[in-house]
């Protein structure tokens, strides 16, 4: 093969097809799936190695090799200072390609990584202006270099990086607020990413500002609104099929280079001149990484350790950019241009062979911290926002404007504005970060919880309450239609918690959790339990009605819906029997409600409230025209905030009488002590929760949101309104409320 | 380096302040002119609504809680030296003090957690419970969460760290259940010099 290469060697990665057909896709991974908060915390380190550190580099490797060709090191060369600069820049940048490469097997601690990552990004600013201002400099010829031409060198810095990140952040607000408006077209959402993320790359580059940069921040700026508003299938498509053309593009890259080396024309040997390219930069790279980083942990809060450091300098790979740059060299200009392409090849070769390859080794015989694999638990994530705000309320109180302030301030500004144009309104309701976490953790215990029992051949291995088991068996055969969507769901989000650009973790590593399922106690099964289904059943109607072309019967939906409540009601009152929980008491409650409206609607009536509560947002006008909706979220506290969809009645004698009484009497007590709980109810909304109740309005509890969580105040207003139109629909209600609790649960 | 109207002399007990908490003179300064801007009766001592003048604390999940912790069970007012000795939980820590036992200081890993801790605990009792889990999860979850969701997630928090089974974290158990998170760099505040 190499043979055939020989002889004819028709193909040379040539700059065009590497800059605008391989590259962007590598570099538009990189920006999507870079961790944002991680970067712009460490950001003013990444600026400065990238700026600094490159300039650095490049002075000393090309004046250094100045020094010894005047030094009559390299024997008869005809390359002259600037040339020599000009060599320096073009092989002094650290190359994305090649880091995220090399890195992304390592797993290295999260600081150290972005450091490094960062840097290899940021640092095309630099590369673009260093070469082209000396590329003009060689045109001009070393006699025509003054002043102004280096004052325009450094302008033309600032307006290179700075337009690119302008570029790119433009078409990321583009990116995003195409998103917001393709509900109904989900099938091409995924594509404009993609294009609009080759379009930010083409766009730089014909204004001749730093392409890299800008479809880095591209990427960087639209990650959190298009992964927010688009369908969770057409995130999963985006994130994979970049994934697919970053690889791929990678591989095809550095199998080009490969090959470009095969080319007999170009090659030229100069023992000096390579040796001495191969040995600054190595040196130079450790000296000017350390050099920075001492200047940098004087201001630091958490200095950077010598270890990080010595595997930052040593991961200065140079990859495919430069190579790329080198081919660029004009003939003409440079007399050199053979031995100069020549040698960046080697000093490719040689940092991503020689160095890739026994990175992973040092790391490990470094002992370098390393990523967290396991991903962090409810309690740590908990913690971790309190943390943050912990040290905003203390930045405050102590009159500091720092970073956690600044922070503070951009997510308020980001909140508020740009998210209120740029993202969904469905989306933007969904968004709490708990909460996605807890849903996450849910949805995987729900995958364990499946695979645990198809192992066990049937889902009975709880061997509590029969009523129970019998529910399971029924929900069991639900599960094989779930479990599709779950899937999804669950890789999908387990994707999305790795921030940093992993391999792919199998979305449910089955193996380990099983041994977690057989440790729990009796009650905390049945809690997860409940919880899962909660939000499995819900994530399943979210998908559900998300397509546009299934053709599920919505009647069909129906039924198994009230049959699952049903049994689920039922097997709740039983389990919470015995449940020792605290929260017992208010639950059954809901559950009551719940039934008791369900029985009181009409089955028309309710399919139609049911189906509004788990389409999106178009509906959301449609709860909030009912005071049900009010209810539930002036006391946030309020327990009845059941996602189960109302089904259409089920007739249920055995519940139907039990319930008014006692809930109507529980609700008070507990609703005084929850109200003193939570602060976000204003008195107003709490007199109005506690006013009517009658059974009648139990009943407008019932349709309980999926979507709607606002406390609009416009919301409450309503309470009259629905409140005539309830009436209109009811059976008498039954008697106001009887004053002592029967204690009935049976 | 401070303003003409204040110096160290100002301060009661300034060498003391800087050794028990580790701040250099200049931070002690700084956090002394503040704490005379936020006590606007010139009282020489905090209340709660001096706190609470800072606007943005109103804004803050926690923030009362924040107040709260300022001011140890009973006492109505905070002296200057309690102002700074609870502000010095939030330094950096310094690797090179070499100066008394790494647990004393008022920075160490241990003291920071417990400060932490205590944020949840209210009722100093030395243990989350639910109850006290649910109203931290309450205020900072936001008014998009159900009741029933945030009791699952509580639930779910404490059977997660939860190693004695008795329903409630300690604080053994909230320092073993956040050994991974490097406390240092998240509860650790720039002090301006």
């Amino acid at each position: 093969m190499i043979w055939g290469a020989d002889r004819q060697q028709t193909f040379k990665l040539t700059p065009t097809v590497f800059f605008l057909y391989l590259l962007p896709q590598v570099i538009l991974d990189a920006g999507y799936s870079m961790p944002n908060k991680l970067f712009f915390s460490n950001m003013g380190a990444i600026l400065v190695y990238a700026v600094i550190g490159t300039c650095w580099n490049a002075a000393t490797v090309g004046l250094s090799l100045w020094g010894c060709h005047m030094g009559g090191a390299m024997g008869d060369l005809d390359i002259g200072l600037l040339q020599y600069l000009l060599f320096g820049s073009l092989i002094a940048a650290v190359d994305p390609v090649a880091v995220i490469a090399v890195f992304e097997q390592v797993h290295v601690n999260e600081v150290l990584f972005i450091m490094v990552f960062g840097e290899s990004l940021l640092n095309d600013g630099v590369t673009v202006v260093l070469f082209n201002v000396f590329d003009a400099f060689v045109s001009l010829g070393g006699a025509k270099i003054d002043a102004v031409e280096i004052i325009k060198g450094i302008i033309s810095f600032f307006v290179v990086a700075f337009g690119g990140s302008l570029v790119g952040f433009i078409f990321g607000l583009l990116i995003s607020l195409v998103t917001r408006c393709t509900k109904n077209i989900q099938i091409i959402e995924a594509g404009f990413v993609f294009v609009l993320g080759y379009l930010s790359y083409l766009t730089a580059e014909m204004l001749s500002l730093s392409a890299i940069l800008s479809i880095v921040f591209c990427g960087m700026c639209c990650q959190k609104y298009i992964n927010a508003n688009m369908d969770e299938r057409s995130v999963t498509t985006v994130r994979f099929v970049m994934k697919l053309l970053a690889n791929g593009s990678e591989t095809i890259i550095f199998v080009f280079l490969g090959i470009s080396a095969i080319d007999k024309a170009i090659w030229v040997w100069n023992t000096g001149f390579i040796l001495l390219t191969l040995l600054f930069i190595f040196v130079y790279r450790f000296i000017g990484v350390f050099v920075l980083t001492w200047i940098l942990n004087k201001y630091r809060l958490v200095p950077i350790e010598f270890i990080d450091q010595v595997i930052m300098s040593y991961g200065g790979l140079r990859g495919a950019v430069a190579y790329g740059l080198a081919t660029m060299l004009d003939e003409h200009k440079i007399k050199e241009r053979n031995l100069m392409i020549c040698t960046t090849l080697i000093v490719v070769y040689f940092t991503v062979i020689l160095q890739g390859i026994t990175m992973k080794p040092l790391v490990t015989w470094l002992k370098v911290k390393r990523a967290a694999v396991s991903e962090l638990t409810i309690v740590e994530k908990v913690q971790n926002k309190v943390f943050d705000h912990m040290l905003i309320a203390i930045e405050d109180i102590s009159g500091q404007i720092g970073h956690n302030y600044m922070r503070d301030k951009w997510n308020h500004f980001e909140e508020s504005w740009m998210s209120r144009v740029l993202m969904k309104p469905s989306a933007r309701k969904n968004r709490d970060h708990l909460f996605s976490v807890f849903h996450q953790l849910n949805l995987k215990d729900a995958m364990k919880y499946v695979t645990e029992g198809e192992r066990r051949g049937s889902l009975e291995f709880i061997r509590n309450e029969s009523a129970f088991v019998d529910f399971k068996k029924k929900f069991g055969d639900e599960y094989s239609e779930i479990m599709p969507d779950v899937t999804a769901d669950t890789s999908d989000d387990h994707g999305g918690m790795s921030a940093m650009r992993r391999d792919p973790v199998p979305s449910v590593s089955l193996e380990l959790h099983e041994q977690g399922m057989n440790g729990m106690r009796e009650t905390e099964d049945v809690n997860t339990h409940h919880l899962l289904q909660q939000h499995l059943y819900k994530g399943r109607k979210q998908h559900r009605h998300r397509y546009s072309r299934t053709h599920f019967d919505v009647n069909k939906d129906e039924n198994e819906v009230q049959e699952i409540f049903q049994r689920t009601m039922r097997s709740r009152l039983e389990s919470f029997k015995s449940a020792k929980m605290g929260v017992a008491p208010p639950k059954p409650i809901s559950k009551h409600t719940k039934k008791d409206q369900q029985q009181k609607m009409p089955n028309g009536k309710s399919l139609e409230k049911s189906r509004s509560y788990y389409s999106g947002d178009e509906d959301f006008e449609f709860s909030e025209g009912d005071s049900a909706s009010g209810y539930d979220s002036s006391g946030n506290s309020f327990p009845m905030r059941v996602t189960y969809r109302a089904g259409a009645g089920i007739e249920n004698p055995a519940f139907m009488d039990d319930l008014d009484p006692m809930s109507v009497v529980q609700i008070p007590p507990w609703l005084a002590e929850a109200e003193l709980d939570s602060s976000m109810v204003a008195p107003s909304q709490r007199a109005q929760v506690r006013l009517p109740w009658t059974p009648s309005n139990l009943r407008r509890l019932a349709p309980l949101r999926i979507s709607t969580r606002s406390n609009d105040s416009f919301m409450m207003a309503d309470p009259s309104a629905a409140q005539q139109r309830d009436e209109d629909q009811l059976p008498p209600p039954p008697s106001p409320p009887p004053p002592p609790p029967p204690p009935h649960r049976d | 380096m401070g303003s003409s109207s204040s110096n160290m002399n100002h301060i009661p007990n300034a060498q003391e302040l800087m050794q028990e908490t580790g701040f250099s003179a200049a931070h002690l300064l700084r956090l002394y002119e503040r704490f005379e801007f936020l006590d606007r009766d010139g009282k020489g001592e905090l209340s709660p609504d001096d706190f609470e003048a800072v606007r943005e604390l109103a804004l803050n999940p926690i923030g009362g809680r924040i107040i709260e912790a300022f001011f140890p069970q009973g006492q109505e007012t905070v002296d200057f030296a309690s102002f700074v000795r609870v502000l010095a939980h939030f330094r950096p820590n310094d690797p090179n003090r070499k100066d008394g036992a790494q647990q004393d200081q008022a920075n160490s890993r241990t003291r920071k957690l417990k400060f932490a801790f205590q944020l949840y605990d209210q009722d100093r009792d030395g243990k989350i419970s639910r109850n006290e889990l649910l109203q931290v999860l309450r205020a900072m979850l936001g008014i998009q969460v159900t009741e029933e969701q945030l009791q699952s997630i509580a639930e779910r928090a404490i059977q997660e760290a939860d190693l004695d089974r008795d329903g409630a974290i300690s604080f053994d158990e909230f320092k073993k259940s956040l050994e991974k998170v490097n406390i240092d760099h998240k509860m650790s505040v720039r002090f301006l010099k």
